[in-house]
């Protein structure tokens, strides 16, 4: 080993170094994975609204001509709790229709959230065997979809939206789906 | 201590068939089929605690996608049409074993590259020159010390 060459492994320790650290410095959740769902379409599911007798989810809630956000929730989940002040906003302040699915729950105890902390969404529908969840790809609860208005999948959240997650990422997708 | 061990027998008796199936998840009635459907599910990640196959996870959504694989098989879908509905909604990652594409070509690549970098190490230092012989200066120096050695009743060291 002569010549550029000893130098070889330092750079390559450096590399990593570097590497390494760009990665621990980075908001990256290695949890997060990108949803394979972005710019495709919608699922097209029919689901059963969680008040007897209220109106189900059909595709076409989902082509309304605005953007649409789908959140999933479930009384259950804490941090859906945390995120709850969140979707009032956009609901509120913001104008923003919302479809909640209440993922994997049971009737009663999400109505008893939503009398709780309040109700921000247009329309709540029931996934009680989680299917729904699967068929968008959702691999925990609160995940947050925005929809533009020909029903096509724009962004996804994953986790909570706290923080200046709304300002900062759901806001500008909402916009961007316009 | 009779009856303990009884007792415990009777337990184990019992209790060992629950780490076999939950005891809402069914098998499929066609064993080849079942099998399958096993082999499948340890190639499939869980999502939730990422790092397991859903085979051997408990998290609730690895049993519901255990169940949803068994309702495929059923219906008729053989394990590559499960894996395509799987990946059309979860991506590769939901793969175990990633197919080897252009997004995936670092990750299979990188030990062969590896594999590679070490070879060349290895012929780069075979390659480099042997020592240069000894001088005539070095050897008379050698020699001394052999005999100054020798003189002592030392073997020389080989």
């Amino acid at each position: 080993m002569k010549g550029p060459w000893v130098f070889l492994p330092l750079a390559a320790f450096v590399a990593l170094v570097v590497l390494m650290g760009a990665m621990l410095m980075g908001d990256r959740n290695p949890a997060e994975i990108d949803s394979v769902l972005v710019g495709r379409a919608a699922p097209a599911l029919t689901l059963y609204a969680l008040e007897p007798g209220g109106e189900p989810l059909t595709p076409a809630d989902l082509k309304r001509g605005v953007p649409v956000i789908v959140n999933f929730f479930a009384s259950w989940c804490v941090p859906c709790r945390a995120e709850h002040e969140s979707l009032m906003a956009l609901a509120g302040e913001h104008k923003v229709q919302i479809i909640g699915i209440a993922y994997k729950d049971k009737p009663a105890a999400a109505r008893a959230f939503l009398e709780e902390l309040g109700n921000p969404y247009d329309k709540v529908v029931l996934d009680e065997s989680g299917r729904a969840g699967i068929e968008w790809g959702v691999s925990g609860v609160p995940e947050t979809f925005v929809i533009d208005g020909e029903g096509m999948v724009r962004y996804r959240h994953w986790g909570p939206v706290v923080g200046d997650a709304l300002e900062t990422r759901v806001l500008p997708a909402v916009e961007a789906a316009r | 201590m009779k009856h303990l061990l009884a007792r415990l027998m009777l337990v184990a008796t019992f209790a060992l068939p629950a780490y076999g199936v939950d005891v809402d998840e069914v098998p499929l009635d066609d064993p080849a089929k079942e099998a399958e459907a096993r082999e499948l599910m340890k190639e499939v990640r869980c999502l939730v605690c990422q790092n397991q196959s859903i085979e051997d996870s408990d998290a609730d959504l690895a049993r519901d996608l255990r169940v949803l694989i068994r309702e495929r098989m059923a219906a008729g879908d053989d394990t590559d049409a499960v894996k395509v509905y799987l990946v059309e909604r979860y991506g590769d990652w939901v793969l175990l074993k990633p197919p080897v594409a252009g997004r995936t070509l670092i990750l299979w690549g990188s030990p062969l590259l590896i594999l590679l970098l070490v070879a060349a190490g290895i012929l780069m230092r075979r390659r480099a020159a042997p020592p240069p012989p000894l001088s005539a200066d070095e050897e008379a120096r050698l020699k001394a010390l052999l005999e100054a050695a020798e003189a002592n009743g030392k073997e020389p060291r080989g």
